[in-house]
């Protein structure tokens, strides 16, 4: 008797030993193996495609092309900062033998004008797209707060909202182009002009969805909870600090990551027009050079903005997780 | 204590003047596609500082919509509610609310819930210190000091409901609308509830309307029982005296001659006097009707 029960018993632990290492096995294919899979499938595919497309500018690039120019661009980069040290120890050097010389030389430092690296144009894009979204935030998120609460601003703005939501970049940036040459008139300029006419393009084309969200979740929020303000007799700014604020932060977010996506989106077409120098203008360079790795070295970009756009949301979600009271809310 | 409240219950007859709140001659009215639509008529009501208040009655009967104008939520039509002769006409602490679904604020913890009451109703009456003790003393008044600092949806049901009565305790009202306060709760949890509730009456004495669907709950914790009448233009049927002792025990009260015939008056009305079903049948055409009616006499005043 007492065997049998061991046995059973064995069994049972065995057998949940098996469930639990199968649940593990299945959380290792599908979060890993499967991704992996995934991408080796189209990483083939594209280098068997590939191959049979030729352009004029040579062989379309496969995956071993632009991982080479990936390398080529990091070491440009490399050498490109060599070269500005070495530009500032030579300026520093013919200075100091000119201090020397002459004790009451006044020195002048000048700036290193080599072209912008690959990375120089990722970091330009990147300040310009979270400037550009910035902006769009300070004026979305309260005017959306606002129109949440009102019904009548709600419905006399609605209209606005709607009709210019769809709107293209393409279509803003000459308009925003001409309207920063005429009002942005400056001698000693803080930014340049193509930096401000992406970052107000990129603005432009991100309000909307934060707009929209951010006037849904708050003339969303449950009736009780507005009911419990009244009883309190809660002032407006406390109302809004304390009820309507938390209770749509979810939507808020939702607004934002959406917005994020269209900026960074955004940002690459208006970096091409208006000549920032960041990756659309890397493109559109690259393109316009026509050299036989033009095209390697713009499918290499491509990756490049794909996995920062997918980085920014992930960045968007970790803030949204550390702000929002409400975890489910805060999900891939 | 419990004589005071008897002896200035009896008073039925009061002087409508000098009553703590008085819900005078109170209308309805809410606008429909089809015309206006009369949810109460002639709402008359007079109570007493320290009464416990119950109203009953079927779903659609216009309790709440009472309980929302005492609240200040709704305006009558017509009529209104005076707390100390002072008109209502907007929402305050001094009339604080427990919501049916206990409309806790799900970012804030049980004390931060609190909290926020505490300091919009005395922001200036208490030092900083005073106010954290307010705070839990109140909690510890419904057993809830044990989850201070837990969000709405780490405790029960019955805790959050604990945690709204303490948030509207703690504004110390003058009166204390309870909106079918444990309607959401199993029967076990609700009976707790019932006796920790009798347990901070006994102690604070407030002046309570409470809407209930439960005639046991009733019975054993109110002063007087309101019954109203099915609507359209509902309004109050019977008002039930309930004079049996404090403090009441539900174990004895069960087999307590006094208490079960209250108990079926109760139910009489409701099942009887007002029955429910030959009304889903007519209600359609009634409402209508009366519609029609407001609308003819609309044009005729036009």
């Amino acid at each position: 008797m007492s065997l049998t029960a061991a046995t059973i018993n064995r069994l049972s632990v065995n057998e949940k030993m098996m469930k639990a290492l199968k649940s593990v096995f299945n959380k290792i294919t599908n979060t890993l193996l499967l991704p992996v899979v995934g991408i080796a499938i189209f990483l083939a595919l594209w280098s068997i495609t590939a191959q049979s497309i030729h352009t004029s500018l040579g062989e379309f690039p496969g995956p071993n092309a632009v991982v080479k120019q990936f390398s080529a661009l990091y070491d440009e980069h490399t050498t490109e900062r060599e070269k500005a040290t070495a530009f500032y120890e030579r300026q520093e050097v013919r200075n100091a033998k000119k201090l020397e010389k002459n004790p009451n030389y006044v020195v002048k430092i000048r700036a290193y004008t080599g072209k912008e690296t690959f990375v120089d144009q990722i970091l330009t894009s990147l300040v310009t797209v979270t400037c550009g979204f910035l902006l769009a935030a300070i004026i979305a998120i309260p005017l959306g707060i606002w129109m949440g609460l009102s019904v009548k601003l709600n419905s006399a703005l609605n209209p606005i909202v709607q009709i210019f939501k769809p709107v293209s970049p393409l279509a803003w940036l000459p308009l925003v182009t001409m309207l920063v040459s005429a009002v942005y008139i400056s001698d000693d300029p803080m930014v340049s002009k193509s930096f401000l006419t992406s970052l107000i393009t990129v603005s432009l084309c991100s309000l909307w969805p934060m707009v929209i969200n951010t006037s849904i979740g708050v003339s969303s929020i449950d009736s009780d909870l507005l009911n419990v303000s009244k009883v309190l007799r809660l002032p407006t700014f406390t109302h809004i600090k304390k009820i309507v604020l938390p209770a749509s932060i979810p939507m808020i977010f939702t607004g934002m990551r959406l917005s994020f996506g269209v900026a960074w989106m955004v940002l690459i077409a208006a970096e091409m027009l208006a000549q920032n120098p960041g990756l659309g203008k890397f493109v559109w360079d690259e393109f316009q050079n026509g050299s036989s790795e033009s095209l390697a070295r713009i499918m290499a970009a491509v990756v490049v903005i794909g996995f920062i756009g997918f980085l920014l949301d992930r960045i968007m979600l970790l803030l949204q997780r550390r702000v929002s009271w409400d975890k489910s809310s805060a999900n891939v | 204590m419990t004589m005071t409240t008897k002896e200035s219950k009896i008073s039925t007859g009061m002087n409508t003047e000098s009553a703590f709140l008085n819900i005078s001659k109170v209308d309805m009215d809410f606008p429909t596609p089809h015309g206006s639509f009369t949810a109460l008529k002639e709402v008359d009501l007079q109570i007493n500082k320290g009464e416990f208040i119950s109203l009953i009655g079927h779903s659609g009967c216009g309790k709440s919509t009472v309980l929302n104008i005492v609240a200040g939520i709704y305006q009558a039509t017509k009529g209104g509610v005076l707390l100390k002769n002072k008109e209502v006409n907007e929402p305050g602490p001094e009339r604080a609310v427990v919501f049916q679904n206990h409309s806790l604020l799900p970012w804030l913890t049980s004390y931060q819930n609190v909290e926020l009451a505490v300091d919009q109703v005395f922001s200036k009456k208490m030092s900083k210190t005073e106010k954290k003790d307010w705070i839990e003393h109140n909690l510890k008044l419904v057993h809830m000091d044990h989850a201070m600092h837990k969000r709405p949806d780490e405790i029960s049901g019955g805790m959050k409901q604990r945690v709204g009565i303490a948030r509207a305790l703690a504004m110390q009202p003058e009166v204390l609308l309870m909106d079918e306060p444990f309607g959401a709760l199993d029967a076990l949890t609700r009976a707790h509830m019932q006796d920790s509730l009798m347990d901070i009456q006994k102690e604070l004495n407030n002046t309570v309307i409470m809407i209930t669907h439960d005639v046991d709950e009733a019975v054993l914790l109110s002063d007087r029982i309101i019954m109203m009448t099915n609507g359209p233009e509902a309004t109050i049927g019977e008002i039930l005296e309930v004079n049996l002792p404090h403090p009441r025990d539900r174990l004895a009260l069960a087999k307590d001659p006094e208490y079960n015939r209250l108990r079926s008056e109760v139910l009489t009305f409701l099942y009887e006097k007002q029955r429910k079903v030959e009304d889903i049948k007519d209600k359609k055409p009634a409402v209508k009707a009366e519609a029609m009616t407001i609308v003819e006499d609309d044009i005729k005043e036009a």
